[in-house]
């Protein structure tokens, strides 16, 4: 008779299921593989498994001279190739220690900035995507195509660019793409407003995001955050303006950060709003270089036709979209770089995906998935 | 609609020779013909409209080319194409239970389509607990969905079934409690006799006729879009979080069964709203302008294309979020407008 009391909670075990998340699945931006332990609807242990796009970039940038890198850089951030080749044209300009004329810089910066605005509206229309509401991905990408067509003007290309060069750029930004930059700004504008209303302030969009997969400051530094994640955390660092490259010293912009508006600080609101306002900034960053941006050469006419940088080594970091992306670079003297090492900023933002998906929801996995905004083609490389 | 039925054999002498039985079955086989065959073209006049609605809130054009202009013929192609595809069924896949699920789902939202009246006395089967069958039979529905989910062998369609269950068995009562205020207001389970207490403008219909059954109303539409399994409660095939929950492993016919039930649902709820809350057949003034089938047809459609605009319109919830939903807030603000109706028709009817 008592072996039939048993307590009722012991009847009812539940058994935890194993389960692949990717690397086809929807949510996973691309490749990523997450084997995940799940008891019903609540997640208990997540494990990434990367490397499905590696390419072996590193090795082959040593084989290619140091020009051939350019084209490859595209293809590690594909949402943010622009971003990517500034990056690596400048680590190489400072071992050579070339100077880039003054409208190099001016089109290098409307380019950068066009490609954040770009990546974030990517961002924001994949998050929406994922927490079911498909529409803002098509806003996103309608308005996304546009800067795609300023891009293509430029230099020919959609996705991967290949615009930037050692020295300054492959060709001249002409009035009449000046002109499409600033209509596109105009255009564009309004439109942030637009997506607020539809989603950023939207009672589910908020009840899905806020208090979801809070990374605390102290986390975010100890796993190496940088980028919008980092700042939603409530620090105000960006390289553009702590560590300036290019022009942007010269600029004038804010830089936005969480405040835990609607829920913690650096919950997913938090990390998707600062893409937002920084959309916003862009669009300043942009005015001002449309207005102030100086006649002249576009590439620096002393730039060698052959570049074999001297022995030695070089570090630089630029801020990408999706956070702070260095390039180590080490030069024997010879036409090929001895060892180029990239520090992704994806990379170091997945690492932090175990650490704050413990005991979270289904559904908050693909929100917090999709509010860290990694590209796996970064990841990989 | 036997008295019907014997009427036309009196009159017609072809008909009087005939064994009765035979008569019957024949007459009984038409109509499921018929009723098959109109929950097909609505439910693929849906998936057009669903396809034109959802490229112009996020303006795109949607199908242009196929059928000449509007690209009204997409859907019968997609139809024809579902047809002809490969009947897949996974090796590891319970065979007898994945064949079957679809079949129910499908069976549980065409049997509904017997109760529904389209007009006064345009009714398949005038059954005295006409919405009490409707909302037994369309029930089932979920069995088959656990079915499948289970069938498939597959964890992402088995977490779709077991939302789908919690889900779909959860919101039934929020909407049966607020169906249960129009039937204590009309006093009456036939659909027929609910919908002709209603004629006389808009004022007499039930939405109107009380607060309570007006925020009823709304209650029961939510709950249903709910049970129907459509944004924003579309947890069990959520495409971004289970792949497409239930249905992924399912393909061709199978999958077409799931998908017309899945649009066919659209429609049962949205004329059961219109039946229930707005004036069935009749037209908002006193005076019926168009014919009846026509008034509730509109009103139908018009339900249908507000479903649609909400689903390209919200973020999806989350499952605890769409529990709580239900039995936090649907459930007992229907148990206290029930409550409120009952005082209101004790206070001032009298009954």
């Amino acid at each position: 008779m008592a072996q039939d009391m048993k307590p009722i909670a012991q009847d009812l075990h539940t058994e935890e299921m194993l389960i692949s998340m990717g690397p086809q699945h929807p949510s996973t931006h691309g490749v990523l593989r997450l084997e995940l332990t799940t008891d019903g609807e609540v997640v208990r242990n997540v494990r990434p498994f990367i490397g499905y796009l590696h390419r072996c970039f590193e090795k082959h940038a040593e084989k290619v001279g140091f020009t051939g890198v350019i084209p490859y850089t595209d293809r590690m951030d594909y949402l943010a190739a622009m971003n990517n080749n500034h990056g690596y044209v400048i680590t190489v300009e400072k071992l050579l220690g070339l100077e880039v004329p003054e409208r190099g810089e001016y089109i290098r910066v409307i380019m950068a900035e066009l490609q954040r605005i770009a990546s974030h509206l990517a961002a924001f229309g994949t998050f929406a995507n994922d927490l079911g509401a498909v529409t803002p991905l098509l806003y996103a990408f309608r308005e996304r195509e546009k800067i795609m067509d300023i891009f293509e003007m430029a230099c020919g290309a959609r996705l991967t660019y290949n615009y930037y060069r050692i020295g300054g750029l492959s060709g001249d930004l002409t009035p009449e793409m000046l002109a499409a930059v600033r209509s596109f700004l105009d255009y564009f504008e309004p439109k942030l407003k637009e997506y607020d209303d539809l989603l950023s302030y939207n009672k589910i969009f908020i009840e899905r995001t806020a208090g979801v997969g809070v990374i605390p400051l102290a986390m975010a530094a100890n796993y190496g955050i940088t980028g919008p994640n980092l700042r939603a955390s409530g620090t105000s660092w960006d390289i553009r303006r702590n560590d300036p490259y290019s022009i942007y010293d010269r600029l004038e912009f804010d830089i936005p950060t969480g405040r835990g508006l609607k829920g913690e600080v650096g919950d997913c609101w938090d990390r998707y709003m600062v893409r937002m306002w920084e959309m916003r900034e862009c669009v300043r960053i942009l005015r001002q270089c449309l207005a102030q941006i100086p006649e002249g050469e576009y590439i620096n006419p002393k730039t060698p036709k052959a570049i074999r940088p001297p022995k030695g080594e070089v570090y630089v970091r630029v801020e990408n979209p999706r956070g702070e992306l260095g390039y180590y670079l080490v030069s024997d003297g010879k036409p090929n770089l001895y060892r180029l090492k990239v520090r992704s900023p994806c990379f170091t933002q997945l690492g932090v995906l175990p650490a704050i998906t413990d005991g979270v929801m289904l559904a908050d996995l693909v929100a917090i998935v999709g509010s860290l905004d990694i590209v796996l083609g970064e990841v990989d490389r | 609609m036997k008295e019907w039925l014997d009427g036309v054999i009196a009159g017609s002498a072809l008909l009087q020779g005939a064994p009765r039985e035979i008569t019957y079955f024949l007459a009984m086989v038409f109509f499921s013909l018929l009723a098959v065959g109109w929950m097909a073209i609505l439910a693929l006049s849906f998936v057009w409209m669903e396809r034109k609605i959802s490229a112009r809130i996020q303006s795109r054009l949607g199908p242009v080319y196929c059928g000449g202009k509007f690209g009204w013929a997409q859907t019968v192609a997609d139809a024809l194409k579902l047809l002809m595809k490969e009947d897949l069924i996974p090796r590891s896949a319970d065979r007898l239970l994945f064949t079957v699920a679809p079949v129910i789902v499908f069976l549980s939202t065409l049997l509904t389509f017997a109760a529904i009246p389209f007009g006064d006395n345009l009714i398949i089967a005038n059954l005295d607990i006409g919405i009490f069958f409707i909302l037994a039979i369309s029930s089932l529905a979920v069995i088959g969905i656990i079915m499948g989910g289970w069938a498939s062998n597959n964890k992402w369609s088995l977490y779709g079934g077991m939302r789908a269950a919690s889900q779909m068995i959860s919101y039934e009562i929020p909407v049966a409690l607020s169906l249960i205020g129009v039937i204590m207001y009309s006093g009456s389970l036939n659909l027929l006799e609910i919908g002709r207490a209603q004629a006389g403008g808009f004022w007499h219909w039930n939405l109107f006729r009380s607060p309570f059954l007006f925020l009823g109303g709304f209650v029961y539409f939510t709950a249903a879009i709910a049970e129907a399994n459509r944004t924003p409660f579309d947890l069990p095939e959520a495409e971004s979080e289970l792949v497409s929950g239930f249905n992924t492993e399912y393909s061709g016919m199978k999958f077409a069964l799931f998908f017309l039930a899945e649009f066919a649902n659209l429609f049962v709820i949205s004329a059961i709203a219109s039946v229930m809350f707005l004036g069935a057949w009749h037209s908002f003034l006193p005076w019926q302008i168009l014919p009846g089938p026509i008034w509730f047809l509109m009103k139908a459609f018009s339900l249908v294309v507000v479903i649609m605009w909400m689903r390209w319109t919200l973020p999806r919830l989350r499952v605890d979020q769409l529990m709580q939903v239900c039995w936090k807030y649907l459930i007992p603000i229907s148990l206290v407008l029930l409550v409120g109706l009952g005082t209101q028709m004790w206070v001032f009817s009298g009954r």
